[in-house]
Formats: C-alpha cells, sequence, structure tokens
C-alpha cells in the first residue's frame, strides 16, 4: 500500500479560502448555517427521504381517529390475495419484473391476512413519534442538567455530574430494557419519555463543557456587569452560541434513539401489543423469514431508511454548524479561482482576499481540512 | 497517582452503591413474579400465590429486602434464581465464559479492521474510496443489529451451508469478484492514472488467481492451509509487516521477518505430530489449551530472537518485525491444524458445519481440535454481526481523529525534516491517532462483557446478555441484581481505566480529578 498523502495543493486551499470568505460575505450566521446545510448533498437527501416517510407513514393511515387514504388499517384479516400473502407490489418493466403496479397488498400479508404496508405504516408512526420523544426529552434535560453544572459550578455541578455518573454506569440497553418492562406496557408515549430520562447523560456532558468555555468570555461579562440575571445570561447570551453543538448532538442521539426503540421492542421490553413498532413488527414475524421474508423486509427497510436518512442529516448539521469546517468547492469554482490568483483570470471576485502566494514554500503547510470532531457516542446497543 | 486511585475507588464505590440501589427498586418494580400464578386455573390458586409470597419474601418492604440482598451479596452468597432454582453464582461464571469468548476476538477484529480502514480513509481524505467508506459506516451504523444478525443467519449460514454442498463458484462470477477487488484496491491505494490502472490490475488478478487456486484444488471440501499455502500467506505477511512497520529498503527487518517465515515452514512438519500426542486427545482440554497460549508466547520470542541475531544499527525494528511476522505464521499454523478436522467434523453435522444458534454442538466428543472447531463454528456469525456494527464506528473515530492529526504542526515538522512519508504516517501520525481511541476502546470492550445482549439473543448464545434478558422475562431478581453488579462495577472500572490510560499515553493529561 503506497503511503502517499494526498496533499492538496497550497494554492487549492487558498482559493478555497477566498470562495468560503466571498461566499458568507455580509450574511448572519443563521443565513450562513442554513446555506452549508442546504449544501450538503447527503443531509438533502436524507431530509427529503426523512419528510417523505413521515408523510407517507401519518397520510397513508391515518393518525389516531383521522383517517388515511389507504384502504387498509392494519388490523382487518382478510382472505390471501397471492398465494401465501406475497406481496403484489410489482416490478417495473426495466427492471426486470411485469410492470409497475401496487396492487392490493403491496407489502404483501401475514399469516391471518393482515396488511403489512399498513401495519409498516403504523410501526413507523409509532417508532418516529418515539424517536422524536426521546430526543426532545433527552434535549430538555441534558441542556437543563449541563447549563446549571456548567455555568454555576461548584457544589451544583458535583452533585449534577454524579448523577449524571450515576445514570452512565448501568448500560444503555440494560436501564432500557427494565425501565421499557415498566413503561412499555403502559403506552408508547410514556415508554419514550422514560427512554428520554436515561439518553440525556451524553447530551449534559457536552453542554457542560460548552458552557465551562463560554461563561469566561467578554460578553457574559458584560451581560453581567450590565445587571443580567443568572437566567437571563444563561437562555439569552450562553445558549444560543452553544446551539450548534446541542441541535447536532441532539440529531445524533435521535438516530441512535430509534435503533434503541427497536431493539427494545424486539427483545419484548419496548412497545407491547396492540401497539406496532417496526421493531416489534420485526421481533414478531422472524420466525417467519423462511417462509414470509417480505414481512420481515419491509420493517427493517424502514428502520434503516430512517435512521440512515437522521445520520445524514446530522451530519450535515455538523457540517453546518461547524465553522472549520470547510467544502471543497467544485471543479469549475476552483478553476476560476486558480484563474484569478494567477492574475490571468478577468474574474476579481476572488481576489479579494487573494495574497501572492509561493505555492512551494506553502505547499506543505494548511492541509488541514479537519472533520467534525466529536461523534455520537451513544451506539445503539450491539 | 495513589490519591487519585483513592479518591476514584470511593466515588466509584458511593455511586455503585446507589445505582445498585436504585435498580434494585425498578427491577422490582418492573417484573412481577406472580403474574402466571394469578393467570393460571389451579384450584389451589390463593395457597400458590401465598406460598410463592413466603418464598420470594415479598410481604417486606423492597428496600429492607434490598439490605438483605446486598448483606448476603458482599458476604459471597448473590442467591439463587428461584425458577430453576440454580445458585447464580455458577451461573454468572459459565455466561462470562461465553461472553468472553464472543467479544475478545470481534472486538479485536473490529478494531484492527475499523483502524486500518478509517487511516486509509483520512489519508485520501475526499476521494472517491473515503466517500465510500463514509456511506459504507454510516449505513453500517443505522442498521439494527438483530435485523442483520437475522440476515446473516438466513444468507450467510444458510446459504453458504448450501454453496458447501455443491461448492463451485461460476467463473463469471469469480471474475466479477476479482473486478470488484481490483477496483477496491485502487481506490484504496489511489496515484496516477497510469498507477490506478497498474494497482487495478495486479489487485483483480491476485484475487482471480486465488479464487481459482482455492476452486481448482478443491479447497472449500478440504479447506487447511498446508505448507504451501502457508510460504505463500507467511512469505505475505513478511513484507506487508515489514513495509509498513520497518519500511522495504530495511533489509534486516526484511530479511529477518523471511527467516521466521521459512523457520515457520521447517517447523511445520514436526508441529503436525507434536498437536497428535495425547495431550491434544480430548475435546476442551485445559492442558492443551494452556499449551497453545505458551506455544504463541514461545513463537514471540523466537522472532525476537531472529531479530536480535541480525543485529545492526536498529536491532529493535528487526526484532519487532521479525516478532510480529513469527507470531502471524504461528497462528497460521494453528489455524492449519484446526481446519484439519474439517472433513470429519462436516460431515458428522451433515455437511452443513455453519451452526446458527448455541456455543457448541452438544456431546460432540472428538479430540482437542474437533472442540475448537465446533466452537469457533459457532463463533463466526456472532462476530461477523458484532465487527459490522463496531467497525463502523471505530472507522469513524479513527479518521476523524487520524485527519485531526494530519493536521498538526509535529506533522509537518516531520515532514520539513525529510522523514520518508511512511515514518511520518506510522511513527508520528499513527500513535497520536490512537490516543482519543485509547479512551474509547476499554470503555467499549468492558461494556461488551455485560453481553453483546441482541446478538446472543439472536443466535442464543448462553452469555450474559441472555442471562440477564431471560431473568428479568422471567422475573427473577437475584441473577439480574448479580448481573447489574458485575456490569455497573466493569463501567465504572472502565472509566478509571481510560483515565489512567489517557494519563499514560498523553504526557499533557495529569491525573487529578
Amino acid at each position: 500500500m503506497s503511503t502517499e498523502p494526498t496533499q492538496p495543493d497550497a494554492g487549492l486551499e487558498h482559493a478555497e479560502n477566498a470562495i468560503e470568505l466571498k461566499e458568507v460575505e455580509g450574511l448572519s450566521q443563521g443565513q450562513i448555517v442554513r446555506r452549508r446545510f442546504f449544501r450538503h448533498k447527503g443531509a438533502l437527501a436524507g431530509l427529503a427521504v426523512l419528510l417523505f416517510i413521515i408523510v407517507l407513514a401519518t397520510s397513508s393511515v391515518g393518525v389516531g381517529p383521522i383517517p388515511g387514504w389507504w384502504h387498509f388499517t392494519g388490523n382487518e384479516t382478510g382472505a390471501m390475495v397471492n398465494p401465501g400473502g406475497r406481496p403484489t407490489l410489482t416490478m417495473p418493466t426495466w427492471l426486470g419484473g411485469t410492470g409497475f403496479s401496487l396492487g392490493e397488498h403491496p407489502f404483501g400479508q401475514d399469516e391471518v391476512g393482515h396488511d403489512s404496508f399498513a401495519r409498516v405504516m403504523r410501526g413507523a408512526q409509532t417508532s418516529l413519534m418515539v424517536m422524536f420523544i426521546i430526543g426532545l426529552t433527552s434535549m430538555i434535560i441534558g441542556v437543563i442538567v449541563g447549563s446549571s453544572a456548567g455555568y454555576f459550578r461548584g457544589k451544583v455541578d458535583t452533585l449534577l455530574m454524579r448523577a449524571t455518573d450515576l445514570v452512565i454506569t448501568i448500560p444503555v440497553l440494560v436501564i432500557g430494557a427494565v425501565i421499557g418492562k415498566l413503561a412499555g406496557r403502559v403506552s408508547g408515549m410514556l415508554f419514550a419519555v422514560a427512554m428520554g430520562f436515561i439518553l440525556w447523560t451524553g447530551l449534559a456532558r457536552l453542554v457542560r463543557g460548552e458552557f465551562l468555555t463560554l461563561r469566561e468570555r467578554e460578553f457574559v461579562d458584560a451581560a453581567r456587569v450590565a445587571g443580567a440575571s443568572n437566567t437571563r445570561i444563561i437562555f439569552k447570551h450562553i445558549l444560543p452560541n452553544a446551539i450548534g453543538v446541542i441541535i447536532v448532538a441532539t440529531t445524533l442521539l435521535m438516530s441512535s434513539a430509534i435503533l434503541l426503540e427497536t431493539a427494545l421492542s424486539y427483545l419484548g421490553f419496548g412497545i407491547q401489543p396492540p401497539e406496532v413498532s417496526l421493531g416489534r413488527l420485526i421481533s414478531d414475524y422472524q420466525g417467519a423469514f423462511a417462509t414470509r421474508p417480505w414481512l420481515f423486509w419491509w420493517p427493517g427497510l424502514f428502520i434503516v431508511a430512517i435512521a440512515l436518512s437522521v445520520n445524514f442529516i446530522g451530519d450535515g448539521l455538523r457540517d453546518a454548524f461547524d465553522p472549520r469546517q470547510k467544502r471543497i468547492p467544485s471543479q469549475r469554482k476552483m478553476e476560476k479561482a486558480k484563474l484569478a490568483q494567477r492574475g490571468s483570470g478577468p474574474d476579481d471576485r476572488i481576489d479579494a482576499a487573494g495574497r501572492p502566494l509561493d505555492s512551494n514554500v506553502e505547499r506543505a503547510a494548511d492541509n488541514v481540512r479537519r472533520s467534525g470532531g466529536q461523534q455520537g457516542g451513544y451506539s445503539g446497543g450491539s | 497517582m495513589l490519591s487519585f486511585l483513592v479518591r476514584r475507588t470511593l466515588t466509584g464505590l458511593a455511586t455503585l452503591f446507589t445505582a445498585i440501589f436504585l435498580m434494585f427498586l425498578l427491577v422490582n418494580r418492573a417484573v412481577d413474579p406472580l403474574d402466571d400464578l394469578r393467570q393460571s386455573t389451579a384450584l389451589n390458586k390463593e395457597q400458590l400465590i401465598a406460598q410463592r409470597i413466603d418464598q420470594l419474601d415479598l410481604n417486606t418492604p423492597v428496600v429492607i429486602r434490598f439490605f438483605k440482598w446486598l448483606w448476603n451479596f458482599v458476604q459471597g452468597d448473590p442467591g439463587v434464581a428461584w425458577r430453576s432454582g440454580e445458585p447464580v453464582g455458577p451461573l454468572i461464571a459459565h455466561a462470562i465464559g461465553s461472553t468472553l469468548q464472543l467479544v475478545t476476538a470481534a472486538t479485536f477484529l473490529a478494531l484492527v479492521l475499523g483502524v486500518t480502514v478509517g487511516i486509509v480513509s483520512a489519508l485520501r481524505q475526499y476521494s472517491t474510496f473515503d466517500y465510500l467508506i463514509i456511506f459504507l459506516s454510516f449505513l453500517l451504523y443505522s442498521l439494527p443489529s438483530f435485523w442483520v444478525a437475522v440476515l446473516l443467519k438466513q444468507w450467510a449460514a444458510i446459504g453458504f451451508n448450501d454453496f458447501l454442498a455443491d461448492a463451485f463458484i461460476p467463473w463469471p462470477v469469480v471474475a466479477a469478484i476479482s473486478a470488484v477487488a481490483g477496483v477496491l484496491w485502487m481506490f484504496a491505494i489511489g496515484g496516477t492514472a497510469r498507477r490506478r490502472v497498474q494497482t487495478f490490475l495486479l489487485g483483480a488478478a491476485a484475487t482471480f488467481a486465488m479464487l481459482a487456486y482455492l476452486q481448482l484444488t478443491d479447497w472449500w471440501q478440504n479447506p487447511t492451509v498446508g505448507p504451501v499455502l502457508l510460504a505463500v500467506v507467511g512469505t505475505a505477511i513478511a513484507f506487508a509487516v515489514a513495509g509498513i512497520g520497518a519500511g522495504l529498503r530495511n533489509r534486516r527487518a526484511l530479511f529477518s521477518a523471511l527467516t521466521a517465515v521459512a523457520l515457520g515452514v521447517v517447523l511445520y512438519f514436526p508441529m503436525q505430530s507434536f498437536f497428535a500426542l495425547p495431550m491434544f486427545g480430548t475435546n476442551g482440554s485445559v492442558t492443551a489449551t494452556l499449551m497453545i497460549f505458551g506455544l504463541a508466547a514461545v513463537s514471540i520470542v523466537v522472532g525476537l530472537g531472529i531479530g536480535w541475531l541480525f543485529a545492526g544499527p536498529d536491532r529493535g525494528i528487526s526484532m519487532r518485525t521479525a516478532a510480529i511476522t513469527s507470531f502471524l505464521v504461528a497462528a497460521l499454523i494453528f489455524i492449519d491444524q484446526v481446519m484439519q478436522v474439517w472433513g470429519p467434523y462436516s460431515n458428522y453435522l451433515r455437511g452443513r458445519p455453519i451452526p446458527t444458534f448455541g456455543d457448541r454442538t452438544p456431546n460432540i466428543g472428538g479430540n482437542y481440535w474437533v472442540g475448537v472447531l465446533d466452537s469457533y463454528t459457532h463463533l463466526i456469525l456472532p462476530t461477523l454481526t458484532l465487527i459490522l456494527i463496531a467497525f463502523a464506528a471505530y472507522t469513524r473515530y479513527s479518521r476523524s481523529s487520524m485527519l485531526e492529526v494530519m493536521g498538526q504542526d509535529y506533522i509537518r515538522t516531520a515532514r520539513a525534516k525529510g522523514l520518508p512519508e511512511r515514518v511520518v504516517v506510522v511513527r508520528h501520525a499513527f500513535r497520536n491517532t490512537l490516543i482519543p481511541l485509547a479512551t474509547i476502546v476499554p470503555i467499549d470492550v468492558i461494556t461488551l462483557i455485560g453481553g453483546a445482549i441482541i446478538t446472543e439473543a439472536v443466535f442464543a448464545r448462553p452469555g450474559m446478555g441472555q442471562l440477564f434478558i431471560q431473568s428479568l422475562g422471567g422475573a427473577e431478581v437475584e441473577p439480574v441484581m448479580a448481573y447489574l453488579v458485575i456490569t455497573a462495577t466493569l463501567a465504572i472500572l472502565a472509566n478509571i481505566i481510560a483515565d489512567i490510560i489517557y494519563a499514560a499515553v498523553d504526557p499533557r493529561i495529569r491525573l487529578e480529578a
């Protein structure tokens, strides 16, 4: 294996800087973040897929008492349309099928004739709801605990961090199994809130770290001198500066939350019947894998799609909020920028930040393109 | 250091006590030991309920029950699992054994693979290979492990067993696999267009040649390493280890590694009769296991000796290279020995050698090697599942850590003083890349001893996770609590160990807190 590094040309690097600076000129922080996010193709694709799944899951079978457009609710038992309840979904001709059509039961039926599509949609609804509630609950608790610990320090800090250690001591999946057994049989909603009460620890540590550095900054002193109360300083001055870290961590937490929910439901400690979730469906149908694999395929695909898109959104958000993060401009832009630097290009927009450059001297320097450092460390169990 | 340890141990004990107390309350609230009786239709239902309440002491308040339990526990009596009447101690001991077997190999392999791929990906930042790896790690990170496990069970196990029944890969498929391998090598190594084409052709040809050799010699039916393959693979290992660790220009290191390989090939023949000694005659023999560990140590010492004999100004490097190579060659000889019983083993299981559940075939008998092979075939699928999940995390960590390190000033300095790129990457960057990993890995490993809960559940391995899940489902508080004490203690220990390792590898950190 060759160990030659990919050394970006120093000139390239410089041109990238120039493009970057030019692009953010005169924009607010929010605008910059939004722009960066929308440039991240993976994140956009993730957002699109997630929105599509949400709309599909809610509109097809309806929410609560509101009926949806799909002609089954997943509770009817009916005669098999295809032998064995095989899916009626057919592939388009260019994929080797007989022409695209949905049919009566596109995802097939289970052994008593339940419509698999309706059940998967119900399951996706529950899993998504659980995911969002877990994210919200743990974000609120994590932010409150982390910010008070980081801001007040001293005794409060010690006390809160001991409490955090307490929760971390037991592996998430284990404590989740116990709490899930307790709350899962009541309702999915309560289960989600309970999960939120154990998943906040990572976020709290992160927020505390942010607050410890931010509270020493001048703008906090200025606010205090101006007579702002502690609450005001925390929520109006420091929190907005830590919002990037919080949003990114929460998103990554949600992606592991959906895996945790499905894992617990699979083990039988999460969502209990008659409620269905994606993990529950896989657990119910895993015995049918040999005879009715579609019952197993579709819920799994939806879990993967949801988790993957949330992960990509989280990655895009991290790139968008991280000021150190740089994007590689397109080939065309780089060509333009290089031309401009050589002084032979007519395009002087880039030159605004340009300085004369001896590429031989700076060749080895500045080849830093940092990627976001921390990762969401809450793996959904193994 | 000492005050750090004392302090952390004390706070750790306090945390442990509180956590255990809270978990005891929670577990007692969560389980209902009377559930089956309430639904029973027995005539003496009331009497049975009263009997069980008496047996489990349910009329005593839960807090008092906790202290009773704790008092017994610290005296070394973790109680009995009341449904089966088995004492908890041996239950846990057996479960830990099974779990350790599973997680050691899985963590080690995932770490090696993940770190390697992550580093290569970071060195080729923003290349096709990099994007491919990022996407792959995202995908693996988003996979529910039970789903993967069931899929593996269905395809890898049953599919592979079916394949073995008629082991022939059609030639077009062989060609396609070789082409894909070639493309992967091309992306991973990179370079100019000319070099890419060369890499592609070489990689594809090597893969094709290997698959063809396996196919034509009927290797799938009779998979052993043998002296020929041992020599070929050993030489490749020698070149790889020397190339990465010492550079191929360092002839002494290369030759000492090659000498180790030659010695291994020569020793292969006398070892055959050694491994047939009566010591290896019984399945699960402890002396044999100890002997294997001893031989592994001997192989390392022999390697060091070879490197030492080659002398020269950089004796240390030669010794290291030869030791690693000789250890790997010894491992190959061991694998060969295990695989020699493949034929009878496969026949015994009627040609379906990859099992999908449990951790051993009951009553298989045979000699030591059959036992080893049997536990390995049971390990393959769960290990694969764990690797797939952990690989993603390690790749992401090591990639971002490597990127961070490669941007540091000392890397620039190393390059500026004219070091070859290999030395910059291996000696300056790689070691520092491992620092953040050193704090993550112990925690991961020790958490895993608590059981790869889901993997064990899918593959029905009787490990820690299974013990916990089944006891919780069966409302048996004692095994659950014993399990929780062990995992919580290990978690606290893991954090202390991670802090110590961090301070040891990074002199800027001092142990104070």
